[in-house]
């Protein structure tokens, strides 16, 4: 099984803590002039995406979590699971719902995310920061009205709900900052 | 084409400046009070054995020499400085690079700056009035002390952790550890109780410092290094730590002077070594012979003198205050 010694952790190293692959946030070398050096760690549990910290006895080895990031392509969804395909194998990945998590709100069929594989299975989807979506339901769009000011609520194609301006229409494709959530601006052709 | 290396120092050069200003301080304060400046190998046949520490080992081999021989980089200069004592050579200081394999973070560079210093005459108590007074001087104008604090290391754990280190079990430590302060470490044995210890000084102690210098003393018999021995009930260890704004700085010692309590620690040592499944090392007989022939009653301290100067600069990690650190040299 493989597996790293503490001297070889940094930011981004995928390890495996109680059974859950973690990965290392950042980390600190402590040790006293006359004392026991210790390896102290600040990781994020991959599963759950909680932050714990942990500390290790300097030179203790650590399994390894085999963990890869890859590009694929979402295609669809039978409603129970989430499907995806590698565009130059052609591959296929199935992700449940757990792994899907919030990134769900802004998959769009055809658009390409980030995919962490662990021991070869979907275990979170990444939607790129920033995502063009059409819009499908809001009040109808006040004309002239440029301020951004107020506000009102607006369905996109992927079911999401965003707050946009009120001069926003059905059918316009707006820019999505996924990470807050929020409406960017209208998307340029 | 061929890539460049990052050459520039990391330091900035008003922080290299600072350096020298601290080092002159630093000479000054030492020759005022008449005290000798010496120069000690930082090569030799012997090393420390104190299994906390890695020394490097390189090899000598040419003139003077048959075979290729082991040579070992000091980590510190404390036992031909003893042996300059034994000579007669009064109190004495010494600024010089040490290396300490297996030590690199924010705050450890494998090879560092270290002030050692020894006082004929002194006890560890008055070495530790001493450091207040060179810190005092050095840092005056620069970045002034906040204030002073002084604890025993009992009185340290009860007053921040809620614990009695010469009562407590290794068991007990590492349930409290965990319960109180969800802290567990990876990999230490459970009848570890020095390295529970360390865990909860490092971990629990140190981040509640705060600004200004502390002086911990009378730490447990165990951790006594090359300190004497204090008889009481428990035998404390006549040694001291200070800590400036929560960062450990210096290291003090009344110091051993009895050669066979002195192999019996080697001993001691190099049986750990053994267990811990480090290499062996050479233990150093001509310090062995040196107090022997008689060690005056003296106190000694190291000092870290990149820490100091990342204090007083205001840095960050080691990085901001030596110009090429390790992963730049």
């Amino acid at each position: 099984m493989a597996s790293y010694s503490t001297n070889e952790f940094k930011g981004g190293l995928k390890i495996m803590i109680d059974g859950d692959p973690c990965t290392i946030i950042e980390n600190e070398f402590v040790k006293p002039g006359k004392g026991q050096a210790f390896v102290r760690a600040k990781i994020r549990n991959l599963k759950t995406g909680r932050v714990v910290e942990r500390t290790y006895k300097s030179g203790e080895s650590v399994e390894a979590a085999d963990v890869m990031d890859v590009d694929l392509q979402y295609l669809y969804s039978d409603g129970e699971f989430w499907h995806f395909m590698d565009t130059r194998t052609f591959e296929q990945q199935v992700a449940s719902a757990e792994a899907v998590g919030d990134a769900v709100k802004w998959l769009k069929e055809q658009d390409m995310c980030e995919v962490t594989l662990w021991n070869g299975t979907p275990l979170a989807v990444t939607v790129p920061n920033f995502v063009m979506l059409t819009v499908t339901e809001t009040d109808p769009g006040l004309r002239g009205d440029t301020s951004g000011g107020g506000g009102k609520p607006a369905t996109l194609e992927t079911g999401a709900v965003v707050r946009v301006p009120l001069f926003i229409d059905v059918g316009e494709t707006l820019k999505i900052d996924t990470r807050t959530g929020e409406y960017v601006g209208r998307a340029k052709d | 084409m061929h890539s460049h290396p990052d050459w520039r120092p990391t330091a900035s050069l008003d922080m290299l400046r600072l350096r020298a200003e601290l080092l002159t301080r630093i000479r000054c304060f030492f020759s005022e009070r008449d005290i000798l400046e010496v120069d000690t190998p930082a090569l030799s046949v012997a090393a420390s054995t104190d299994p906390a520490l890695h020394s490097f080992a390189t090899v000598y081999s040419g003139p003077g020499i048959a075979a290729a021989t082991p040579y070992y980089l000091h980590s510190s200069p404390e036992f031909p400085m003893k042996r300059l004592l034994a000579a007669g050579a009064g109190s004495i200081y010494q600024l010089c690079k040490v290396f300490r394999d297996g030590e690199c973070g924010a705050h450890h560079n494998p090879e560092f700056t270290l002030l050692e210093w020894y006082r004929n005459g002194f006890d560890h108590l008055d070495l530790m009035d001493e450091v207040e007074q060179l810190l005092t001087a050095v840092l005056a104008g620069i970045a002034p002390l906040a204030s002073v604090h002084h604890w025993t290391y009992r009185e340290l754990f009860l007053q921040f952790a809620d614990i009695d280190p010469f009562t407590v079990s290794p068991d007990e430590l590492r349930i409290v550890l965990e319960t109180t302060y969800g802290i567990t470490c990876v990999g230490m044995s459970r009848d570890d109780l020095d390295g529970w210890l360390d865990l909860a000084m490092t971990h629990v102690i140190e981040p509640q410092l705060g600004a200004g210098l502390v002086f911990v003393r009378d730490y447990p018999a165990s951790q006594a290094a090359l300190s004497r021995l204090r008889p009481g009930t428990p035998p404390v260890a006549a040694r001291f730590e200070a800590y400036l704004n929560g960062i450990e700085l210096a290291n003090g010692f009344h110091e051993l002077a009895d050669a066979g309590e002195q192999r019996a620690r080697f001993e001691q040592d190099l049986e750990r070594r053994s267990n811990n499944n480090l290499k062996p090392v050479s233990m150093d007989e001509r310090l062995l012979s040196a107090l022997e022939s008689g060690l005056p009653d003296c106190a000694g301290v190291a000092l870290g003198i990149d820490r100091l100067l990342m204090i007083a600069g205001g840095g960050h990690c080691l990085n901001d205050v030596i110009a090429f650190p390790f992963e730049y040299a």
